[in-house]
């Protein structure tokens, strides 16, 4: 965090002078874990294995916070009898379809649920878009919780074979401090002084923290590493009361809003999912998975109306089911890698790339460029000539001569952006807060703003198909895209755009919260989770009332989603009976003279819903709400320890290793990787074979304070270029001595995707572990480098094999490789040198894998139905360039 | 300037008729120094804004002197920052005003060997056609009899940098067009 | 005359004839805080026009800055030490358990070497492996009481601000440099294009702003602290004494002394470590110190020569 998040670090140094203790669990040792208490040095990809040693510790001395977990958790719900764990499946959960490396859910469900209530099979007739939909259905519970039934059987008492608490321990059981070593690297002792510390510092009076960056995300298990941390939070009390909480800290200053308001494939707007052509062909089919659940997400259909409405305006009606037909249908995985693949294939025309650098920032850069160079045309808007941009030109792949700029067909178009300081508009930040900026300065020349961009390019469009009779124009046509343009370059006034997604009522006036929100066609809300940030008719984001005037919640600071509340499920820092668990850790309460809930925050609750309320049988929405129910958007209004539907690959955390390895998964010997991730086998893909003594180290990317992601908005200035001027790699005194690296010397680092160089820093910030009874090698890569710009190196990323989690489709990080001293061959020498990697991995070199490949191709055209039935594993296709 | 003024500015009179003898200190001030003043106290406006770099979020302060930003530092009023600013931060300035940044519009023609200029008008419309001809050539009304209507001739990746309301346009101009391959930084 | 060149200097602005004038103020780096982030570096290159130092990995841990010099007013030291895996703490500030337990440090790691109990081999992966410490420091020009390369200045370019602070004037100087062997601390560099001398100004300007200088504003762990130097000397020593509560025995602070050679410095520190970990003279004089005694010998020999000389004339005319 002091590393990558510096700024936000200061709040952690202030609670350390107060008294708090800092952990850092981490591969490498960082700046932060220069002025931690404690630093855990851990083999990258073994997180669920640490955090389960934790939660079995809580589990096991029945150290849990019981009334917290008893009254707003699942621990007493009662799962069916036909689960199975992990433990009795030799890795894998009840439900595995080996076919579809997919999972069924309907073995996790709680007992009493009704099963026609769930979505996650009845509605998905389609085999073979399972993993897709599901993977939609996950990222939408970005705002709130998958449907469950909200009167699950319960056993208070928590000793029923099956109920959650039960289950959790037994499934954790094995996560002892010596499987915790074998599979992390970590011993008893440091295992025991991290356990004893959290549990020290849960409870009534005392709260923990949690905070993650990639290094949690980026994995093949993502989704499932923090789900082990929630449980952990959870058992110890320690969400949504002040001090605890599970904080991701994000690295782009609005990745968090532009997943709020997504430019992501299987997303709209507020968690809304993009319709899938199986399921949804209908307004009524398109929400009624979720629609009348209890909680808030049960007014799906007023947050939808209101979105169709916001971009469709008069032309959306309840007669024309409110032009739910103008959005376009998802029919399976359409996210960036698949994407890629399919630029390399020649299926995709044109390519925008806006503030993103996939050339050397996303992972596999070598198969983004040859998606790059296989379009018809590419817009880069930036602010500096960044690799995607001249891959034509300078590409690692125009060295080898894979690549000639003569005969890439790519039209580039540079499309020069303007700075955050050349325009307005709102960031979100990490934890929810829109902040409004205020612009400065015009761009110069001809650098504009992306909101005149897209802008322009809509009202070209809507030029060009003026008139046209093509029912496929509609949607275009009717759009609402009449922005009031200002300033020198006429951009759209994006004050006006922040209005239209806070929403607006019957009578044109701005809305305030979204329990305003209607399905009737009379309400446009472009994000129902913004709604509020223009509340009487005044830029809330924009409020900039100094903290030092405001107490320490700072409420009148920017505006955060839902309704300005800063801590989410801050219901929870009241007791069942609504008073504060301590005086020490008072947030929010029941205020029983005026009847509602009051405290620092807003809460985030219904205002006079009181903490003994019952719902009534058969309520839905909001109204089936308890009063002690704090999860709001959870269908059942309690924190999942066991996630009975909405997580793909599984209810539980289970270790897995990371898709390269060189090690064989302790915990469960034959199920070596996540049985349900999703691989891109392709010949530019392939992936390490396990154990492969060719690449018998493990690498993991990371940042430096000095740079920023990809390196665009670092690498080109000289102040920062100057602070971490090449790109290096990080080693051991003992691999260098193993592999004969120099300190300052160059070391050449291969992976079945390329090699690439860099300068080596021999250092005892980094250390071999021992895991899976060997030692276990780490080489740290910085990942901000490329060919570009003031400061230049090769590209980490380059390295990456794309395998991804199955929830949400990001990827792994952590790979295994090859190093050894000296600068990578040049030319053609460098395909030979990965060629002769692969060869003695036992893998096909690539010449060899394409062969096959346009071999498979031209077979498939003969006899589409062949290809996949052969296969057990559908995985086993990843190793198709392997043999 | 006369010679009595000229005089009084001469160092060694200032030290010997001063009380700084040894003309370390008030003496030894040349004009400049006396004329010095911060350039964060003589802005023609200081415009509030946040920092681009990372999603900490941290308040900064945008100095513009005759249109030209001339310093960026964190806002003291900041809950979250404090004025603070990490070493990315603190490099904003060198960001927004970088003399490597381009500010034209680059254009390479399909198996170019070099750019080319092309003024941002055409672009526009060169960029309007393509999205439109590719929007048409990989139209897909129906995927195995289900009704999907989109194209999947156009893709996009980006937004985690930009504003909410630039992500908001881009999210409805290209779901309008019918364009599903829309992806950003989130899941990268 | 004496105590203007060396030993404690109550009011050094007085001194340099500022009547009325502001407090004298200064830094304190509190290095138990700091975490490297070398904001303090580049806020102060955005705010005082510094020229980019060249790109050069130097493979001295993350420091690529080495050193001050006319092209870095503010320079991040980062110590590599071995240490003993900490299972406990590391040798960075920390308090207690709430229970008020101190918590045990590791012994003190001097001069960057190695304990002889940890073994010098490489690592294993086994229990009982080195762990690293980690240190880093913020350095930046001491504004010394007795500011040598101002006592040595022959154009007047470097002076004494009414805040008590050194800085040279770029349109005085004529780059012959002498301030450069006069400073003990080895800051104030000349640069290679003009020959003008530059260094940490405290961000001059700023002050007469009434806003702090550049890299203080910027330090997000405050381990930067700007102020009047008496509070500063204040808050140090109590900053110290809850460290050595803490059993940070090995916490002190470096320049703050106003009896140590230099009479104390406007910008101090407070190291975990020997001054000479962190590149800093451990017992800097000022080296104009000896220069009156200097200029007496010089009197005394100048009237010898006169004497001399006179007595040749005696002598011409005998």
């Amino acid at each position: 965090m002091a590393e990558n998040h510096p700024v936000g670090f200061q709040w952690v140094m202030e609670a350390k002078r107060r008294g708090a203790k800092v952990l850092h669990v981490d591969p490498r040792f960082t700046r932060t874990s220069a002025v931690s208490d404690v630093h855990v040095p851990i083999r990258a990809g073994s997180d669920i294995a640490f955090l389960g040693g934790l939660i079995n510790h809580v589990l096991t001395n029945g150290l849990d916070f019981r009334e917290y977990v008893l009254a707003y958790t699942n621990a007493s719900a009662i799962v069916r009898e036909e689960f199975r764990d992990t433990e009795d499946l030799g890795g894998l959960f009840s439900g595995f379809d080996r076919e579809t490396a997919t999972y069924s859910h309907d073995s996790w469900k709680y007992e009493g649920a009704d099963p026609g209530s769930d979505h996650y099979t009845d509605q998905q007739s389609d085999q073979e878009t399972d993993q897709d939909a599901a993977t939609s259905r996950a990222e939408a519970a970005g705002s709130g919780g998958p449907r469950v039934h909200s009167k699950p059987h319960r056993d208070e008492t928590l000793q029923h074979p099956r109920c959650v608490y039960q289950v959790l321990k037994r499934h954790f059981a094995r996560y002892t401090p010596e499987m915790v070593q074998e599979v992390c690297g970590v011993s008893p002792d440091q295992l025991q002084e991290v356990a004893d510390t959290l549990v020290a510092n849960s409870g009534r009076e005392r709260t923990t923290a949690l905070v993650y960056a990639v290094g949690w995300t980026h994995h093949s298990t993502g989704v499932q590493i923090i789900r082990a941390g929630a449980i952990l939070q959870l058992l110890l009390g320690n969400i949504g009361r002040p001090g605890g909480g599970i904080l991701a800290a994000r690295g782009h200053a609005s990745i968090q809003g532009s997943t709020d308001i997504p430019t992501l494939y299987n997303i709209l707007p507020g968690y809304l999912p993009m319709p899938h052509a199986s399921q949804h062909q209908s307004l009524d089919e398109w929400v009624r998975t979720d629609e009348g659940a209890a909680g808030f997400w049960g007014n799906i259909r007023d947050y939808a109306v209101s979105l169709l409405t916001a971009w469709w305006g008069d032309a959306a009606t309840a007669d024309n089911d409110f032009c739910f037909d103008y959005l376009p249908k998802l029919t399976g995985d359409h996210g960036s890698y698949r994407t890629v693949l399919d630029q390399v294939e020649g299926k995709v025309a044109g390519y925008f790339l806006v503030g993103e650098n996939p050339a050397v920032g996303s992972s596999n850069g070598r198969l983004q460029r040859f998606g790059l160079a296989n379009l018809d045309w590419l817009v880069v808007r930036d602010l500096q000539l960044i690799e995607s941009a001249t891959f034509w030109k300078n590409g690692p792949e125009i060295e080898t001569g894979e690549l000639k700029t003569e005969e890439i067909g790519t039209e580039v178009f540079f499309m020069p952006a303007a700075t955050h300081v050349e325009k307005k508009g709102t960031f979100t930040n990490t934890q929810r807060l829109l902040q409004w900026r205020h612009q400065a300065v015009e761009p110069p020349q001809d650098c504009r703003s992306d909101l005149w961009f897209y802008h322009e390019l809509g009202k070209r469009m809507r030029a060009r198909l003026a008139g046209s009779e093509d029912p496929r124009d509609r949607p275009l046509l009717d759009l609402t895209w009449d922005y009031p343009e200002e300033g020198a370059h006429g951009d759209p006034d994006a004050e006006v755009v922040l209005r239209e997604i806070n929403g607006t009522g019957p009578d044109g006036s701005a809305l305030s919260s979204y329990t305003q929100l209607t399905s009737d066609g009379s309400t446009r809300c472009g994000c129902w989770i913004y709604c509020g940030v223009y509340a009487d008719e005044t830029n809330q984001a924009a409020r900039r009332k100094p903290g030092q005037e405001q107490d320490w919640v700072a409420l009148e600071w920017g505006w955060a989603w839902p309704a300005n509340r800063r801590h989410l499920y801050n219901r929870a820092s009241a007791d069942p009976d609504g008073k504060p668990w301590s005086e020490r850790k008072a947030y929010v309460w029941w205020d029983d003279e005026q009847q509602r809930w009051t405290g620092h925050d807003v809460p985030d609750f219904i205002a006079d819903r009181h903490p003994h309320h019952e719902p009534p049988e058969g309520a839905s929405g909001p109204d089936a709400i308890g009063g002690s129910d704090p999860f709001i958007m959870m269908t059942d209004g309690k924190a999942w320890l066991y996630a009975p539907a909405g997580v793909t690959d599984g209810p539980m955390p289970t270790h897995y290793e990371p898709p390269e390895s060189p090690v064989s998964n302790p915990l469960h010997p034959h199920q070596q990787h996540n049985p349900a991730r999703r691989a891109y086998p392709h010949e530019l893909n392939a992936r390490n074979p396990d154990l492969a003594e060719a690449f018998p180290y493990v690498f993991t990317t990371y940042r430096l304070t000095e740079h920023h992601t990809a390196g665009a908005m670092s690498r080109t200035l000289p102040y920062l270029s100057e602070l971490q001027p090449e790109f290096f790699c990080e080693v051991s005194p003992a691999l260098a001595a193993e592999r004969g690296l120099e300190h300052l010397g160059w070391a050449t680092i291969t992976s079945a995707r390329t090699a690439i160089e860099a300068r080596v820093l021999v250092t005892e910030r980094m250390r071999p572990l021992r895991a899976g009874g060997q030692v276990v090698h780490q080489v740290g890569l910085p990942y901000h480098w490329g060919p570009n710009g003031h400061s230049t190196g090769d590209a980490a990323n380059d390295l990456v094999n794309v395998t991804v989690d199955p929830n949400v489709h990001i990827q792994d990080k952590v790979g295994t490789c090859d190093i050894r001293p000296g600068r990578r061959p040049r030319g053609e020498a460098l395909r030979s040198h990965v060629a002769d990697h692969r060869l003695r991995a036992g893998m096909a070199t690539e010449e060899q894998a394409w062969a096959r490949h346009r071999e498979q191709q031209a077979e498939q055209s003969g006899e589409d139905e062949v290809a996949e039935s052969e296969a057990e594993d559908p995985h086993d296709d990843e190793q198709g360039s392997n043999q | 300037m006369g010679v009595r003024t000229f005089v009084e500015g001469w160092p060694a009179f200032r030290q010997l008729s001063g009380t700084d003898p040894l003309g370390r200190g008030r003496a030894a001030r040349s004009a400049r120094t006396d004329a010095l003043v911060a350039r964060t106290a003589q802005a023609d406006r200081v415009v509030d804004s946040i920092c681009p770099y990372c999603a900490v979020g941290c308040g900064q302060k945008v100095y513009v002197k005759d249109e030209q930003v001339v310093q960026i530092e964190g806002d003291p009023a900041s809950p979250i920052s404090r004025g603070r600013l990490c070493p990315k931060g603190s490099a904003s300035k060198q960001l927004v005003t970088s003399p490597s940044r381009v500010t034209k519009v680059r254009y390479r023609a399909p198996h170019g060997t070099e750019w080319q200029d092309l003024d941002l008008e055409t672009a526009m419309d060169m960029i309007t056609d393509r999205v439109l001809a590719a929007r048409r050539s990989h139209w897909q009304s129906e995927d195995e009899g289900r009704r999907v209507n989109r194209t999947t001739g156009i893709a996009s990746l980006g937004g985690a940098t930009l504003d909410n309301e630039e992500n908001y346009l881009m999210k409805k101009l290209y779901t309008a067009m019918g364009a599903v391959q829309i992806e950003n930084q989130a899941r990268i | 005359m004496s105590n203007r060149l060396s030993g404690p200097l109550h009011d050094v602005s007085g001194e340099a004839g500022y009547d009325g004038h502001p407090e004298r103020v200064g830094f304190f780096t509190d290095t138990s805080v700091c975490i490297g982030c070398k904001a303090c570096e580049v806020a102060c290159k955005e705010w005082n026009f510094v020229p980019e130092d060249g790109l050069l990995l130097t493979g001295m841990s993350y420091d690529n800055t080495q050193q001050l010099d006319a092209n870095s007013w503010r320079h991040v030291a980062f110590i590599e030490q071995a240490a003993p895996v900490r299972t406990t703490a590391l040798g960075m500030p920390t308090v207690g358990p709430p229970d008020g337990s101190a918590v045990t440090l590791p012994p003190a790691v001097g001069d960057g070497d190695v304990p002889a109990d940890l073994g010098t081999g490489p690592q294993t992966g086994d229990e009982g492996d080195r762990g690293v410490r980690w240190l880093m420091s913020s350095d930046v020009c001491k504004h010394c009481t007795h500011a040598a390369c101002l006592d040595v200045c022959p154009t007047g370019a470097l002076f004494r601000t009414e805040f008590g602070t050194v800085v040279v004037q770029e349109d005085i100087c004529n780059g012959c440099g002498y301030c450069v062997p006069a400073c003990p601390y080895g800051v104030i560099d000349q640069r290679k294009e003009d020959g003008r001398a530059f260094k940490c100004t405290m961000c001059y300007d700023r002050l007469g702003a009434g806003q702090q200088p550049a890299c203080a504003k910027a330090c997000p762990t405050e381990s930067i602290q700007f102020g009047p130097l008496d509070e500063l000397r204040e808050r140090a020593h109590q900053r110290v004494e809850r460290l050595h509560e803490q059993g940070i025995d090995e916490a002190r602070l470096y320049g703050e002394d106003p009896d140590d050679g230099v009479g104390g410095d406007g910008a101090f520190f407070l190291l975990l470590d020997d001054p000479e970990v962190y590149g800093l003279p451990p017992d800097p004089v000022v080296t104009t110190r000896d220069l009156p005694s200097m200029w007496r010998h010089v009197g005394a020999a100048a009237m010898t020569l006169a004497g001399g000389a006179l007595l040749s004339f005696v002598g011409r005319r005998r």
